[in-house]
């Protein structure tokens, strides 16, 4: 597949920017027509590199995003086409590359950074509640800090222990912060190209489940329906998706999520039951309409988040149904989450996550018989 | 999006570029890099607390560590700025005494730190300043009511960063040193000249931010000026407890970055150690820290109680060394300023206490629906919802309020 970026040679250091710029150019320009199979990972690395192209400003740095590509290849390349002062590696140090990011972006840079594993972020907590999200506030808008935090997050990859978090309720919480997830891979392109453009700092978070997992899409459409989107001002922040038309439940979902609710909602049907499937994509800002729309529809509701279900983006999507959607709910609104428990070991995680049976039980449970 | 196994790891036998300038720097003085990055055996001192001149010889200075005396027109506008400095510092405090604003951490003693951190700047520099560095921000050019704004109460903040290229003046202990080396990253990128000065105080050094901000600016070889006021205390806890080093300037060496200890009451040093790092800044010599030897005067803030840590003696002992006292007694010594000279900066001086007590005794009107404003580009419709809340809540009491009339 030719695509804007990466082959190996030029992942290679040997290989001149002039050289490797001039390539992807021209396999830009060759790429594939029509829809292909595509990673969530090489949709997420061509947003990148696409961005990068369109606006010199924009600048990708972390830990061994350079050379290495990052940990999961999400930045592969990108330094042999742009050159170590657009995409680089930083000292190891979590809460310097967002302070850092903080400082660039106020000085007309637009920071693209990785934050290696969920778990790892949290040396920058400080940086991101105290600064980030609060710059924009305190200045009366005077300083916007138009940065990009990527977090890979989640489990299901059997990871080691601090490998797996689902940090996104953290985020969520924090006024300021804009909190986007994508879970089809053409998401993956659009909404981290949005999220660069947004003028508001977002926490990208990436479902590392779903890097590998492919969909039919033609980058070269999404490259040009995002030019033409962002000429006319538009953007899909904070419009949840209908991944999944029916009639009788809504499943509402987000990121890694999303396919094991689809996957839900496929088998229901073999049983007859027609369930709606909401992707919700931006956490923050949520789109209340879209999800209120459908369960005003169904009459009942189901939400599924990886999170511990405590305190969490899982029990604020049911207070908000609960509260918009009252006099239509046939059933009181359940939830499918992890349990309150630290991330378990690969060997028990099939316990822990939410699959199709327990989402289906819940479904079970929405008191058809009234 | 695999990567071929043959990468070319870089070449390991060519010295990294930060390192290659460092030597070069510690050439151009004739001395080696350890020498170059270890601070001077003494602290760098020009007129001492009487106000006398100091000899050569006993400045402090060394081969690779040597600091003309700043010029006079120099050290004439720095002690104008000594004095409003000063007065800044007591009428906030008196305005605080007065409620009229809720808390002001003085830096009454430090004045000639504050004032040697903006002077030793360009337009085109940075400054990335503390809670304590109010008069710092003032001596830079921002109006000193917006200064003061963050402890009067209707916002937390009330200045304008970019239009000053000055940081927020900043709580969470040396988060804004990491702004400053990316503001001095990005303008390193543009090929601008920029340097960047970033304070903080001596208990903050022991954050790891104050650590992840040194060696960012050294790795990425950076125009930032680390300048750590020294005033022995974090609120009560002594240095002693925070650090062993030798001073806080070595720990410059261990960052691969120059370290200079300066006399933190002498206007004169201050300027000297500040200028020559400012201008070695600008030439690429990377990142430098300099130590301010000081005392924090009066208590951390009107909140705090000072008798409970510190013995009185102690706090005599700084009263004779004032940074004000000793720039008066220089300067009048050596003929450059008269009691005329005195009369003319006292009345600058009074003129901004006097803008501050009008500032800040207006009752500033607050806007509620202003909360929402600002919290993204544009408003959420969660914070939409939100509003009409609040503003019905509001046109509700206020027609309850008028029927009750
Ligand atoms: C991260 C963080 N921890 C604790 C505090 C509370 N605090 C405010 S000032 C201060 C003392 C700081 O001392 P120092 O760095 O010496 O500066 P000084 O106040 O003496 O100027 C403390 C502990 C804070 N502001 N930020
Ligand atoms: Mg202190």
């Amino acid at each position: 597949m030719s695509t804007t970026i990466t082959t190996s040679s030029e992942a290679n250091g040997n290989v001149s920017a002039a050289t490797a710029r001039a390539a992807a150019s021209a396999a830009a320009l060759s790429e594939a027509s029509g829809p292909q199979p595509v990673t969530m990972a090489k949709a997420l690395n061509t947003a990148l590199a696409d961005a990068m192209h369109a606006d010199s400003s924009v600048l990708v740095f972390g830990e061994d995003v350079g050379l290495l590509g990052g940990v999961f290849r999400i930045t592969d390349g990108l330094t042999a086409i742009f050159g170590e002062q657009r995409c680089f590696d930083t000292p190891l140090a979590e809460s310097g590359i967002v302070g850092m990011a903080v400082g660039m972006a106020m000085n007309g840079m637009r920071p693209v950074i990785e934050m290696q594993f969920d778990a790892f972020a949290y040396p920058a907590f400080e940086q991101i509640i105290s600064h980030v999200a609060k710059m924009h506030n305190r200045t009366r808008g005077a300083v916007k800090l138009p940065m990009v935090i990527r977090i890979p997050y989640g489990g299901g990859i059997g990871g080691v222990e601090h490998h797996c978090d689902s940090s996104e309720s953290y985020y969520a919480h924090t006024a300021g912060l804009k909190v986007f997830t994508p879970a089809t891979v053409a998401d993956g392109y659009r909404m981290l190209r949005e999220a660069i453009d947004s003028d508001d700092p977002v926490v990208f978070m990436e479902p590392k489940k779903l890097y590998w997992s492919k969909d039919l899409v033609d980058l070269a459409e999404l490259r040009s329906a995002h030019a033409a989107a962002a000429s006319a001002g538009s953007s899909s922040e904070g419009r949840a998706a209908v991944a999944r038309p029916g009639t009788d439940a809504t499943l509402i979902a987000y990121g890694p999520s999303v396919p094991t609710a689809l996957a839900a909602a496929e088998a229901a049907a073999l049983e007859g039951r027609s369930l709606e499937v909401i992707d919700v994509r931006t956490i923050v800002p949520f789109d209340d309409a879209t999800v209120c729309e459908s369960v005003r529809k169904t009459g009942r509701a189901v939400v599924i988040a990886e999170a511990h279900g405590f305190a969490s983006v899982s029990s604020e999507i049911v207070a908000r149904v609960q509260e918009r959607c009252f006099h239509h709910l046939a059933a009181p609104i359940r939830r499918v989450t992890g349990f309150d428990i630290p991330y378990p070991a690969p060997k028990l995680e099939k316990y822990y996550l939410p699959g199709v049976d327990r989402i289906l039980d819940a479904v079970d449970d929405l008191q058809w018989e009234n | 999006m695999t990567i071929s196994a043959n990468h070319t790891a870089p070449d390991q036998t060519s010295k990294a570029p930060t390192e290659d300038a460092l030597s070069q720097t510690a050439t151009k003085f004739g001395i080696t890099a350890e020498d170059y990055m270890l601070p001077a055996r003494h602290q760098i001192e020009m007129v001492d607390p009487d106000g006398r001149l100091l000899p050569e010889g006993e400045q402090g200075t060394e081969p690779g560590h040597e600091y003309p005396l700043p010029g006079d027109e120099e050290l004439l506008a720095a002690y104008e700025q000594l004095v409003v400095g000063r007065r800044v510092n007591d009428q906030n405090s008196a305005l605080v005494r007065q409620g009229r604003m809720a808390v002001y951490p003085s830096s009454h003693g430090q004045e000639a730190c504050q004032v040697a951190a903006a002077l030793c700047l360009s337009d085109g520099d940075w400054m990335f300043p503390t809670y304590r560095d109010a008069v710092a921000v003032m001596t830079r050019g921002v109006d000193p009511v917006q200064v003061m704004t963050i402890f009067r109460g209707d916002w937390h903040g009330g200045f304008d960063p970019l239009e000053h290229k000055v940081g927020i003046q900043c709580t969470p202990l040396t988060t804004q040193l990491l702004h400053a080396v990316g503001v001095a990253h990005a303008a390193k990128l543009r090929g601008e000249d920029t340097v960047v000065l970033a304070m903080c105080g001596d208990g903050a050094t022991s954050e790891g931010d104050f650590h992840e901000a040194l060696n960012f600016a050294a790795v990425f070889h950076l125009p930032v000026i680390f300048f750590v006021q020294n005033n022995k205390y974090a609120i009560s806890v002594p240095l002693a407890h925070q650090s062993v080093a030798p001073s806080l300037a070595h720990k410059a060496v261990g960052y691969g970055m120059a370290g200079e200890r300066v006399d933190g009451n002498d206007v004169v040093a201050l300027l000297a150690v500040l200028d020559r790092a400012v201008k070695l800044a600008r030439e690429g010599s990377g990142p430098l820290l300099i130590e301010a030897n000081t005392y924090r005067m009066q208590a951390h803030t009107n909140a705090d109680d000072d008798t409970r840590y510190r013995e009185s003696s102690e706090v005599a002992e700084w009263r004779a060394k004032d940074p004000v006292n000793r720039m008066r007694t220089y300067l009048t010594d050596r003929g450059l300023l008269d009691d005329d000279g005195e009369a003319r900066i006292r009345e600058k001086a009074e003129a901004v206490a006097t803008q501050l007590r009008d500032g800040l005794s207006e009752d500033v009107p607050v806007d509620p629906q202003e909360l929402f404003r600002h919290v993204f580009s544009a408003p959420t419709p969660q914070l939409k919802e939100q509003s009409a809340l609040l503003a019905d809540e509001l046109a509700r009491d206020a027609s309850t309020e008028e029927a009750g009339k």
